[in-house]
Parts: C-alpha cells; structure tokens; sequence
C-alpha cells in the first residue's frame, strides 16, 4: 500500500507534457525506417511518417493494411490461401478487355482466358457479374457486348438518350466493377503469425471482409484508425491508437511505458471522435488568444480577438508566461500554509 | 518577491473615437518633435506630457521621472476618418450582409465564424466575391417570397440550410437580382479593393459613409453578427481619432554625434500629422473635391503603413535610407516580433554558462563551478537575528565569500563596495529583516542545464562545488539524462533567488531523484562504458586484490575498518563490490555472459556483474528498496571503485587484439568463397528464371532478399569465427559482451570483413548505368559489385570497397518518401 502510493502522480503534475517528452526525446532518434511486410503493399511506413500519420488521425493511412485472422477451420496453410484468394478483390478490368464502342454505342467486353484462369475467374462468373447491369448482353464467345439501355426517366425529368458519354462512363464504371472477392482488399497473402496462419492485405474494408464466412470478425484488425472508429465504435479506436503508436515505437527499439501512450490515445478519443493532435485537434480549442498570437499569425488573432471582444482568460502554459505569471501546473497551482505554534 | 497582482483575464476590446480621447494626456498637432534647442516641442511628437524619455526631465502629466512614468497616450484627430486596414475584412463582411438602405442584416451566418475558419491564406483579391456566396446565402432564395408580401418582413429569413448543391445556385444567383428581405431595396454588390478600398456598385464608399452605414445598424444586430455593441461596434473600426503611443514606447536614440534619430513610428506618425494638416487646410480654403480626395486617399496610406508596412498590394513606406519602417505588425510579427522573442521567451539574471569537463571525484549530484563564476553569481540571504553576526561578517569579508549587495526594506540597493569604510558602515547599520545578496558558496543548489533541452531531466539541480579552473565541472555518470560529452560542450547554470525555488528544486529537481525515468520507470543515471568494465573486472571470481590494493579501495568508498579478508590474506572483487550493496538487497538473475549472478542479503555470491545486472538488478532495486539518497551515494561509491579497479586492471586494445590467427583466416575466405558461390547459384537462376519468386514480390526483389539473406548469415558465421579466434579474453569482445562499450560488430568488422553494405536495407543499386562504379562490367549482380566488403578494416579496404561506405552511411533522415527511381538507377542485366 505504501509503495502504490508512492508511485501515485501527485496533483497537477504535468502528466500530458511527460508523454509528449517521453515520446518526442527518442523521436529526434527515430529514423525513417521502412518495414517489409511480407508480400503485401510494399512498404508500410513506419518511424516518424507513421507516428506523425497516427497523431495527425489520417482518414486513411499511406498504406493501409488489414488482418484477417480466420475461425478455427480454416486456420490451416492451404485453406487461409484459399481465403485470401477469395476476398482478393478482382477488377473486371484484370481479367478482360473493356472496350467502348462509340459509334455502335456499346461496349465490348473480351475475356482473357489466360487472366481469368490464374484470378480463378471463368467466364461465366464474368458474366454474372454483367449480367447485374441495366444493360442487354449479346454473347459471343469470349466478347460480350453491352448495349446500355435507355434509362428510366426519373419524374419531371426528361428521358436521357444513350450518348457517346454515357457510354463511355459506362465503359469506366465497368471497369471498376468487381467480379470477385472483396472491394478495397487487394493483394491478400498468407502469413503465420502466432501458430496460426491469417490472411493479410492491403485495404480495410473490415465489414466487406467480415462477410465472408471463414472470418473470425472478432478478431479482425486493420491499421486505418478511423475505419476502426467507424466500424467498432471509439473504445476500439482508442485501443488502436495505442497499439498503432506502440508498434511503431517497438519497431524502433525505443521503450516508452505504455501509459505515456494511453494517455494520449485517451486524449484523442475522449470526445468520442478520434481527434487529432496539434492546433486542429485537441489543443487547438483550448489555446487563448495569446497563446494563439505567440504561435503563428500574431495580427490576424489580435485584430479578431478585438473585433469580437473576445475574452484572454489565461488558463494555460504560454498566456501565463507572456504576461509574466507562474504557470498553473504543479506547485503553481499549489499553496502552502504554515501551521503557526508556539 | 512578492506579487500582489494575479492576472485573471484579459479582455480585448476595439476603442471608439471617444475613448481614444478621453485617455489622451493631449492632442498631438505638430508633425515635429524637437526645437532647435532640443527641448520637445508642446503639442509634439514627444510632448512631455507623453511620458519622457530623457534623463532629466519629468512627465508633465504625472511628474515622474524615466523610470517612474510609464508614459501616457496622445491622440491625432484625423480632419476625414480612414479604415484600420487589419479590419477591412470584418468592414466589408458587415457591410455585405446588411442592407445600405434599412440598415438591417441581411444574413444569419455570424461574421465572427466566417472570419476566424477562414483558411490561414490570405484571401485573394479576385477570390473575394466568392465569400459572399458564405455570408449572405439566405438572400437569393428568400428574395421572391419577400415581394409577394411586401416590404416590411419581421424576421430574418432562415439561412440556407447547407451549400449542397453550389453551382445550381450560382447560377441562380444570376439571374434574380439581390434584394432585402426586409425593405424589398435591391441590395447592392459591395467590393472591397485590398487594402482598403469600398465599392458600393462600382461607385466608391468613403471611410464616412461606411461609418454613418455601420453606426445606424441595431445592437441586436450586431450581436447577430458576433460582436459585442458594449466592447466592439464595427463603426469603430473606421478611425478618427488616431491614439499616438507612448514616447516610452517609441524611444529615440542619440547617436554619438549628438545628432538624435527618431524611431520608424514617430517618422510614420510625423507623416500622418502633416497630411492630416494639409487636408485641413484645403478643406478650410474650399480646394476642389479631386484634391481633397487625393489626400485623404494619402492620409489612408499612411495610416495603413502605420499599422502594417507589409499590407498586400500597397508599396512599403521607407526609410530615408530605403529600409523599409518598422512599424506596428511588424514589432509583434515573427521570431523576433514582440510575441515570440519577448513574451514567450524570457531572459534571465543570476545564470553563468561555460565548457563542462569530467570530474569522476564529484559526486553526481554537484557541479563544480569555476571560482570566477562563484564571485560573480549570487543568491539572496535574509538577515535574522539569528544569522546577523554571519551577515555582518559577510559584509567585512575582503574576499570571496563575500556580499555583493545589501536590501534596505524601504526597496533601496546598497552595493558593498571595495573601501572598508563603506563595508564598516554598512556592517554596523545592518538589521534583521534587511536581505544580502553573497556569493554563492558550496552547498548551494543550482540549476544546471544543457541544450536541447528535450525531456525534464535535461535540467536538474546540483549542490554548487567552487572549484579552480574555468570550466563546469560534472561526475561522467550524469551526462546521459543531459546528453553531454566533453568535446567542447556548454551548460548553462541557474541561481535560484527564493527560497520556496530552492526548495522545490532541493525537493522536486535534485538529480537523485530523477535517476529513474519518467518515460519508462528505468534508470537513466547509470554505470556506463569504464564503470561497467571496472566491475567487471572488480567482481569476476578470479580477481582478488592485495590487503594494500584493497585498504585503498576501501578507503575510497569511506571505510576505514579493514573488514577480515576472505581468500587468505587476499581479499575477493566480490567481498569489495558486497561492501557497497545494503543488507536488504536479493537478487537472482542470468548474466548477459550467461552465467548466473547472485545476490543475497547484500552480498555477491555468485558471477560476474556487467552492465544490464548492475542496472536492473542491483541499482533499480536499491533505489526502490533505499531511496533516492542512499542511491546517489551508492553510484557515487561504484563508480568511484569501478573506476579504481580499471586503473590497476588496465584496458588498452592494440592491432594485435584485432589480428585473427592464419587457421581463422583461412576459414573467413572459406565462407567468404561459399557465399560467393551461393550468390552466383541464385543469380544463375534467376537469369533462367527458374527462381521461384516470393508471393508479392518480383523476380529481383526475391533474388535481392534472399542475397541479403545470405550476405548477412556470412556475417554471423564470420562473427562467430572471430568471437572463437578471439576468445572471451579479448578486451575488445569483452567490452561487448558486458555491454560496456561496442558490439560484436566493431569487432568482426576491424578484425574479419566489413561484409555488406546496404541502403534502406537493400544492397546498393545506385550510380553507373547497371553498376555502381565504373570498375564494373554493367549487369554483375556478385557481392563485389554491388557493395559486399570483404576486406577488414585493419587490412585495409579497396578503392571499390571504400566508396559503398559513405553512401551507406548517409542516412536521409527527413520524412521525404524515396522518389521514383532517377534516370541513373541501374537494374538487372539482362
């Protein structure tokens, strides 16, 4: 008992600058390493460009990268292949020819066999996936030829001709039409990790993965925070802050306690958004009006701090050094009285 | 020091013309400032009624003197008001959303949100109409409703709901004309040319307009709008009266001359005056309206400058040299603006800065302080009636520990100066409450600090020790929190002159309580590089030391009873090193060597202790289990014996430490051989194409990985050669092994091959067309050719072995991603 009070934090410590030190001191050591992830999106950043992609809270990292780890069944080489192979998304664009005819009006799918076969896409799957489009097919063999059809005017509106436009938006929007596996994963391989082998990948569509019936959705995981936000809620998204900065300073072999960095995946999630770090973010409401003017743009802040009256109330570190005051952190927030006996 | 103001809160505010008079000690008519006898001029730019800058004289509106007087404010009255240039924004926003005829808002969008989430760039000229597509979006639609009902709508109409869909809008903008929604007048297009300039439909507004505009708008309004009608009404923001500061804060200087130099603000004020004076007496002798205007356009463009001499669009006033004037946005602006060179950064008094050098016989929790810097530095002593006698001795003291200066209570400073008649006299009158300010002296605390200062522990306090010499004196154990070497290194030193400072610093900042970090709990403060050899040396079994050797050290660690020894007449490492551990001290762990250390009661039983025991095991510990002090003292002593068991051990390395025997030799070109024929192998196949290629890879990047591969077992094989050939004796090999200095790597490179040389973790691929030098034959893929060294360094390296080195070397550190691969990249031969 005597120990854990001991290694309690006092009050007022300035806990949020100890974790900013902790981190930025071996930061001015961290080199732009990259790391190989075997086979997938050549190379993940990891280092200064990650930490700094994680505390700015990208929408969506450089390299983005998804874990799939499988149900007990499938956890075997042959089947975690068979897996990737099916959720690797395949563009109809990878397995045949799109072509749009301007002056027939359609578009001409030619089917490559030698593609399709090493995507495990066949012909007939194609054009199931075709077959989905508000257009009539004509098929002959390896070309099928789409001929758009007029489409159903919404009311009030008038009825749209097929144009050379429309036809060749048409063109593109098959393209990138999936015909396979699952869209926004790409390049999924298998790799052992922890006696079992998973799936991984390049992309995050955790929801258009979790639908395939061979994934454990408990434990899926991808490094694209927001994605994480929005699929399991802000308690999982502050987990992977954590772990997303803690791999990258593992990865640089610099030890930094994992509470340095739970506070500040706390401080950016604890308004139920991810929030950034920096002027945008979290410290970037509460900054008074000097604070803001010492730290760029000095006339605008003033002028508009005129205009509208605005208040300085002087609660932070800078407002209170510009006027000349002690700082309200650690014993400057104390006061001490002395017992008078005699 | 006592403060009996606390600031609670600042509140910015615009001032109206009123104001500005009413706190102006005078209005300010002559555009001059001294007579011909150097006497300001009443009614001047430096009037004394502003306050007075020259010793001397006294402030005509408060009487103080330089030092007293703070100075007081003036004011010009302009004759034709201007627009405050920085406000210009906020003006025309104002004036875009409400109605020139009714005075009404026209919008809801409150101006305040629309100017502070403007982007940081400044607006271009021609980017300013679409702003008003923000401001006053509710005034298209609403417009047709309002004419079938007629003028007088009670309520603003709802603003637009969102700016969903903007280029159907734009163009509906087109085509119906802008009306109120309150008077059903067609609302005018306002333009505003930087800086300054107001169009109202082409046709210019004058600052006056504006003004009459912006004062008829209800305080209602305003709100609306974001201001405040008590602290900020827009109007205020055209300028009539003109506050002129200070002279305190625009002080001249006298150069050596006698010749006097104004300061860039009073120049720019001196221009203002006098224009303002020569549109007076045109609009009094009824010139015609084109001259009146050119000179109001004039008096707006020196006002502009006056605030901002870097405003867009206008050219810089100048100084009569063509250096451009200083003036108001330009003191605040920037690194060396107001804010960040004088507000956020402080200066200090009572600090001393010079070279550090190694004292191992400091402890780590002092600072040796160069005498010069002792009798130059100071720190505050009350006087009470316990300490008077000290004091007054204080005072008649000759030399060194000695006071400088003495406080009177009624704020006066006495400085104790060299003739011992002005010492006697002080001596005498001397009473308690009075404060001396001495010399600092050992035992003293002290800040000390080094640059960067990158976490806490960059700055500490450390017990001041004089010593002789020039330079800062610090124990070589505490250089890793400030990350200090001695090749020329400065630190800085801070007195502290309260005693609630000294305290918090004796208490919160003193070195052995930083000795575990904050950032993950371990120590920081530690044996390192000799220490770690020293005990080595001190606790390995065999070492045993003569009963002189040893009272020696026992001597150095503060014992002066000859404990018995325990190996005959010879005492053991381990005996010594136990003499340090307190009794509460267990431990039993693995060694880095991979033999088992063991502690028990505070005595060394059992293997040899190197650098990751003596941290984690013994020195974490004892400083949970004992305490910051008894930690301090315990390093101070270790490293003390540490160091003393090097001297009589001796560590030296010499070429021959580095020279592998023939057979070891024989055996690196052995495996040097195996992997060049591996590499040819993989190359052969990989020029077959009969290399099976790693699922997301290409066919080169396989064969590049797999030769890394084989590159860098090379390298193990090698290292375990040497470490074998070496042997365990080797200084070199045991400064690894400990963790004391080095790596096994140092030493397989200096004795055995350099082995490969990479970029970004890849073999070299840069430089010729399909080599990397012109030695080359293009298209080789062999170790040698693409920066595999095989020699050593004590052998010497090859021309083409030296050159992969400095390019690996270099290590672009910037967060810059590696661009597409230049013209020069070489890739495989076919």
């Amino acid at each position: 008992m005597y120990k854990k009070l001991k290694s309690a934090i006092a009050p007022y410590e300035a806990v949020g600058v100890v974790a900013a030190q902790s981190i930025g001191e071996p930061g001015t050591q961290m080199t732009m390493r990259t790391f190989h992830y075997a086979g997938v999106a050549e190379h993940v950043p990891t280092g200064l460009p990650r930490l700094i992609e994680i505390v700015d809270a990208k929408k969506e990292p450089k390299k983005p990268i998804i874990d799939i780890y499988l149900k007990k069944d499938f956890r075997s080489e042959a089947e975690a292949a068979k897996v990737a192979r099916e959720l690797s998304s395949v563009f109809v664009s990878d397995v045949a020819e799109v072509e749009d005819d301007l002056q027939n009006l359609t578009v001409d799918i030619t089917y490559s066999e030698k593609d399709g076969k090493a995507l495990g896409v066949s012909f007939a799957a194609l054009r199931k996936v075709l077959e989905e489009s508000s257009a009539k097919l004509r098929i002959s063999e390896n070309v099928i030829t789409l001929y758009p059809k007029k489409v159903k005017p919404k009311e009030g509106e008038k009825e749209k001709e097929v144009t050379a436009r429309s036809v060749r938006k048409l063109a593109n929007r098959i393209k990138d039409g999936i015909v396979k596996g699952v869209r926004g994963i790409h390049r999924a391989v298998v790799v052992k990790g922890d006696g079992e082998y998973f799936v991984r990948a390049a992309g995050f569509n955790i929801l258009g993965a979790m639908e395939h019936p061979a994934v454990d959705s408990k434990r899926i995981y991808t490094n694209n925070i927001k994605e994480i936000e929005r699929v399991f809620g802000i308690d999982a998204a502050r987990n992977s802050v954590l772990k997303e900065i803690k791999d990258v300073m593992d990865m640089q072999k610099l030890y930094v306690d994992t509470r340095h960095i739970m506070l500040i995946s706390d401080a950016m999630t604890n308004s139920g958004k991810v929030r950034s770090i920096g002027r945008h973010g979290l410290s970037g409401q509460k900054v008074g009006v000097l604070g803001r003017a010492a730290f760029e743009e000095t006339v605008k802040h003033l002028i508009n701090a005129a205009a509208f009256s605005d208040e300085e109330r002087l609660v932070g570190v800078t407002e209170n050094i510009i006027v000349g005051q002690t700082v309200p952190v650690g014993t400057g927030k104390i006061r001490l009285a002395m017992s008078h006996k005699k | 020091m006592e403060i009996n103001k606390i600031l609670d809160r600042i509140k910015f505010s615009l001032f109206s013309p009123e104001m500005v008079r009413k706190m102006s000690a005078t209005k300010i008519v002559v555009p001059d400032t001294y007579d011909d006898d150097g006497y300001p001029i009443d009614g001047g730019l430096v009037d004394t009624k502003l306050g007075v800058v020259d010793p001397g004289l006294r402030c005509k509106t408060c009487g103080g003197r330089v030092k007293e007087c703070s100075g007081h404010f003036g004011h010009i009255d302009l004759v034709r008001p201007v627009v405050h240039v920085e406000f210009a924004k906020h003006i025309y926003l104002v004036l875009k959303s409400t109605c020139p005829n009714c005075h009404k808002l026209t919008s809801r969008k409150a101006i305040k949100e629309v100017v502070e989430k403007e982007p940081v760039e400044e607006t271009a000229a021609s980017e300013i109409p679409s702003l008003m597509e923000v401001v006053a979006p509710a005034i298209t639609e609403a417009a047709p409703a309002v004419k079938t009902e007629k003028a007088a709508l009670p309520q603003v109409p709802e603003p637009e709901s969102d700016f969903e869909d903007k280029g159907k809008k734009k163009k509906g903008k087109k085509e119906k004309a802008k009306i109120c929604a309150h008077c059903g007048q067609p609302l005018p297009e306002i333009k505003l040319l930087k800086p300054t300039g107001f169009y109202k439909d082409k046709a210019m507004l004058l600052p006056s307009d504006i003004r009459d505009w912006m004062s008829s708008l209800s305080d209602d309004d305003l709100k609306e709008m974001g201001f405040d009608p008590l602290y900020s009404r827009p109007e205020w923001m055209i300028i009539t009266a003109l506050p002129v500061p200070p002279v305190s804060v625009r002080p001249s200087i006298t150069l050596e001359t006698g010749e006097r130099s104004e300061d860039d603000l009073t120049h720019k004020l001196v221009d203002i005056i006098r224009i303002n004076q020569k549109l007076e007496a045109n609009i009094n002798a009824g010139a015609p309206q084109l001259i009146i205007e050119d000179l109001w356009e004039l008096l707006q463009y020196h006002v502009t400058t006056y605030f901002d001499n870097e405003t867009a669009n206008i050219p810089p006033a100048r100084h009569r040299s063509g250096r451009p004037l200083k003036t108001l946005a330009q003191r605040l602006k920037g690194k060396e603006g107001r804010f960040r060179y004088n507000l956020s950064g402080k200066r200090v008094n009572f600090s001393a800065r010079t070279v550090i050098s190694p004292d191992p016989r400091l402890s780590l929790a002092e600072v040796g302080v160069p005498q010069a810097i002792a009798e130059e530095l100071t720190v505050p002593l009350a006087v009470t009636e316990w300490n008077l006698e000290h004091c007054k001795a204080c005072i008649l003291a000759e030399k060194y520990p000695k006071a400088v200066y003495v406080l009177r209570p009624d704020g006066k400073r006495l400085k104790v100066g060299d003739t011992p008649e002005l010492r006697k006299e002080i001596s005498e009158n001397l009473k308690v409450g009075w404060i001396l300010e001495r010399q600092i002296i050992n035992g003293d605390i002290s800040l000390f600090n080094r640059q960067p200062s990158l976490h806490r522990i960059s700055m500490m306090a450390h017990i001041v020790h004089v010593l002789p010499g020039k330079t800062f004196r610090l124990n070589p154990v505490v250089v890793s929190p400030y990350n200090a070497d001695f090749d020329g290194d400065e630190m800085n030193l801070h007195m502290m002159q309260t005693e609630e400072a000294q305290a918090e610093a004796r208490y919160l900042m003193a070195v052995e309580k930083q000795l575990l970090s904050p950032r993950h709990g371990h120590a920081i403060i530690k044996p390192q590089e000799d220490h770690v050899s020293g005990l080595y040396f001190l606790t390995r079994d065999n070492a045993d030391f003569s009963k002189e050797e040893a009272s020696n050290m026992f001597f150095l660690i503060g014992i002066t009873e000859l404990p018995e020894p325990d190996r005959k007449d010879r005492y053991s490492g381990k005996l010594l090193f136990s003499q340090l551990l307190p009794k509460s001290l267990n431990a039993k762990v693995k060694s880095k060597l991979g033999e088992e250390i063991v502690i028990r009661s505070g005595k060394l039983i059992k293997g040899a202790v190197e650098s990751k025991a003596m941290e984690g095991e013994v020195l974490e510990q004892i400083f949970v289990l004992e305490g910051p002090e008894y930690t301090r003292d315990f390093l101070n002593r270790v490293t003390m014996l540490a160091l003393e068991s090097i001297s009589l051990h001796g560590l030296s390395v010499s070429i021959k430490d580095y020279t592998l025997s023939p057979k070891a030799e024989e055996k690196v070109n052995g495996i040097t051989g195996m992997m060049d024929r591996e590499i040819d192998n993989l190359v052969m196949q990989y020029r077959s194409k009969s290399l099976e290629r790693s699922p997301g890879l290409t066919l080169k990047e396989t064969l590049e990985g797999l030769i890394v591969q084989i590159t860098s077992k090379t390298r193990e094989d090698v290292g375990k050669l040497v470490e074998e050939d070496l042997t365990i004796e080797n200084p070199s090999i045991i400064m690894a092994k400990i963790g004391a200095r080095g790596s096994l790597l140092n030493a397989i490179q200096m004795s055995a091959l350099v082995a490969q040389q990479t970029v970004r973790s890849k073999r070299l691929a840069r430089g010729y067309r399909k080599r990397i030098l012109p030695y080359f034959k293009p298209g080789v893929l062999t170790g040698r050719e693409r920066g595999f060294v095989y020699s050593s360094f004590r052998k010497g390296l090859t021309p083409y072995e030296f050159m992969p080195m400095p390019w690996a070397a270099v290590r672009p550190w910037s967060t810059l991603p590696s661009g597409p691969p230049g013209p020069d990249t070489c890739s495989a031969g076919s």
